[in-house]
């Protein structure tokens, strides 16, 4: 008999049962909500007349709609404030956990639910956002949901689902300096497309994995969905049981250790086998640069903007021609000759300590260039803007230029005040380039955090180690 | 959720792969608190050349004449032409609430993102699969001849075209019938109570610790 994979492990763990035709129903361990995609869920069900199964199992926190500025005042957008106010109702009124507006524990969802050990190994987790596959760096099986979904998570902690099948990205050897795990996630999503990984779940395995710390490790999982996968997953070792020891949700002392026993068992055996297996050598990868509206456009800061007549094939000729020319871009321009309006750091992508650290870095005792209308470094979370500023990075950015703002999803998908305007060009550390998402009109690169700050100092894009 | 029943209705190519969420319906949209009230601004960037905001009147907003749904020989569309990966992006069900509420029931297309598809049956929307071949075929003949119509057969799980070519679609026998009885799935899954509860009575002995409270 053959191996489990990770993925079948967690699946057959979570059973509650299944139909001759393959459809089941699912446990769900954990529910995170936010203020965007819970409203409906919940009125649906207050109109049904339904309690939530366990309330306790779900843990709630504002992070698109919110400000990222001076908080005092509340929010100024009367919509938003509605749908934020919303959710501090809804939770109120079913006994919900909320970490509100004014908590510091508030940040963007997926970097709170790591963060206070809410996400653990070894648990199925959801939320209505397609990003819940972050928390697959943990060893969890966790995807983003519709609100029917929520709804249906609510009312009865299951999910009805079918068995995705299995893929494994193999990422080996040594990744040179400079070059991070969101350098990986974009050179995979080129390799594969943003459709490669649909029906699948995809375990991110080899030596770059394994040395990678728990940050790098959630960034690789959280674009698993822009590569088509609703989750992405990193079997549970050494590097994730000394992440979760200690943090507030986390099982304590006795029932750590046994907790600790079982997470190690999330992992793909190894004679296990996948669908679909690729293989990269990160070895010599150059820093990754989008070019295009749709993540699979990327290249490295090295290369030339792609001429559509090369496409692969007419319907790709037509997506590149439309996405240039959203853009406005032509072919044959040097990456590095492109220059840039605004930066933006921040997002569930990007947005924990170990990015803000690696961006303070390139930025340290430099200065942020004149053509910049605006450099934001948005903190994933209150704790992380603590123990940045614990650390002086806050100083190191603002002395460079750079504006230091409250946590929150931002300019990611600006739907607060944080917004490209039209035309404008931003080197953003999110996950999504799609147009308008930054802004009406707005047009996004996507990079990791060392390149998003050299983009900054520089004006235009440029290899962090050539500034 | 409304029963889904056969229909006739011309068929609107949008001739893009990767449709995503954010041009299905743009952000500014979700911020309501409502499940309908979408469908003015389903496409938003693309049908108007002004930017919208939510809750604003629509009718007066300056057109793009060049986009498909603003040519009257598709307004009344009820059936979606695309590519591969439609839906792809964000999980915001609000996309499938835009299509819907614009009356769109159907979208025929190469594939679709997972949580897309997913979100389509919960408001009785049918996404059908075809493979690029008979995709290319549909694109040319709406290029060729203009505007045609189809019909939906979900019962047979068949699209037919004018001339009378039949596509068959596959489908999963469950969603099936969740659309043609238009089945709430949260009470289907509460006639299951048995089988959550016995699951997590096991559970609960071999990892207590899931089921301890979140606390404040
Ligand atoms: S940071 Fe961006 S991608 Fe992440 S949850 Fe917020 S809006 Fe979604």
């Amino acid at each position: 008999m053959t191996g489990k994979t990770l993925y079948d492990k967690l699946w057959e763990q979570h059973l509650v049962r299944e139909s001759e035709d393959g459809t089941a129903l699912i446990y769900i361990d954990l529910q995170l909500l936010h203020e965007v995609t819970s409203a409906q869920a919940f009125a649906g069900l207050r109109d049904a007349a339904r309690l939530p199964r366990r309330k306790a199992a779900n843990l709630a926190v504002a992070d698109h709609n919110v400000p990222t500025t001076d908080r005092s005042a509340g929010i100024a957008d009367p919509i938003a404030r509605l749908q934020v106010e919303t959710l501090d109702r809804n939770c109120e009124e079913f006994g919900i956990t909320e970490f509100s507006m004014a908590d510091p524990r508030q940040g963007i969802v997926h970097v709170v639910g790591p963060e206070q050990g809410a996400t653990q190994p070894g648990m199925t987790i959801v939320c209505g956002d397609s990003h819940t596959a972050t928390h697959g760096a943990l060893g969890a099986l966790a995807f983003g949901i519709g609100t029917s979904e929520v709804e249906h998570v609510l009312a009865t902690q299951c999910l009805v689902a079918r068995k995705m099948k299995n893929m494994r990205i193999n990422l080996n050897g040594t990744l040179p300096e400079s070059i991070v795990s969101k350098d990986m996630i974009l050179a995979v999503i080129g390799l594969i497309g943003t459709s490669g990984g649909t029906g699948y779940a995809i375990e991110f395995a080899g030596s770059a994995v394994k040395s990678a710390s728990m940050e790098a490790r959630m960034t690789l999982c959280n674009m698993a969905i822009e590569a088509g996968a609703r989750s992405g997953l990193v079997g549970v070792d050494e590097t994730t049981v000394a992440y979760l020891k200690g943090r507030p949700y986390a099982p304590q002392d006795g029932a750590f250790d046994r907790a600790q026993n079982y997470w190690l068992e999330m992992v793909t055996d190894a004679d296990a086998e996948f669908d679909k297996e690729y293989h990269l050598d990160v070895s010599s990868l150059r820093p990754q640069v989008t070019w295009g509206t749709s993540p699979e456009m990327v290249v490295s800061v090295d290369d030339a903007i792609p001429d559509p007549a090369d496409a692969p094939d007419q319907t790709r000729q037509g997506d590149w021609t439309r996405a240039l020319e959203y853009m406005d871009l032509t072919p044959g321009t040097r990456i590095n000759a492109i220059e840039l309006d605004k930066v933006f750091i921040g997002a569930c992508t990007n947005g924990r300590i170990e990015d803000l650290r690696a961006a303070a870095k390139v930025a340290s005792g430099r200065k942020v260039a004149q053509n910049i209308k605006q450099a934001l470094v948005v903190p994933g979370s209150g704790l992380v803007k603590i123990q940045a500023e614990a650390e002086g990075l806050d100083k190191i950015f603002t002395d460079a230029g750079f504006e230091w703002r409250e946590p929150g999803c931002s300019m990611c998908l600006a739907m607060n005040a944080d917004r490209l305007e039209p035309g404008e060009r931003c080197a953003a550390t999110s996950n999504r380039n799609f147009e308008g998402r930054q802004g009406y009109g707005g047009r996004t690169h996507l990079v990791s955090p060392s390149m998003a700050a050299a983009a900054a100092i520089a004006g235009r894009f440029a290899d962090p180690n050539q500034l | 959720m409304e029963k889904f029943l056969n229909y006739t209705s011309v068929v609107i190519p949008i001739d893009r792969s990767n449709v995503d969420t954010d041009a299905i319906i743009p952000k500014q949209f979700l911020k309501s608190v409502e499940r309908s009230g979408f469908g003015d601004n389903l496409f938003d960037e693309w049908r108007y050349l002004d930017q919208g905001e939510p809750g604003q009147d629509c009718s007066g907003r300056p057109l793009n004449s060049d986009f498909i749904l603003n040519k009257k020989a598709y307004r009344d569309g009820r059936i979606l032409l695309a590519r591969e990966n439609f839906g792809c992006g964000s999980s915001r069900e609000h996309a499938v609430w835009a299509l819907r509420d614009f009356g769109i029931k159907t979208v025929i297309a190469g594939s679709y993102a997972d949580i897309f598809f997913n979100n389509c049956f919960k408001n009785g929307v049918l996404p059908i699969s075809l493979p690029s071949a008979d995709i290319e075929t549909l694109f040319n003949q709406d290029g060729e001849s203009g505007p045609f119509s189809m019909e939906i057969d979900l019962e047979r799980q068949t699209a037919t075209a004018e001339s009378g070519q039949v596509y068959r679609f596959e489908m999963d026998a469950f969603k099936k019938q969740c659309l043609l009885e238009g089945l709430d799935d949260i009470a289907l899954t509460l006639q299951h109570e048995g089988d959550i509860a016995a699951y997590e009575e096991r559970r609960m002995k071999e990892v207590p610790w899931l089921f301890e409270d979140l606390g404040a």
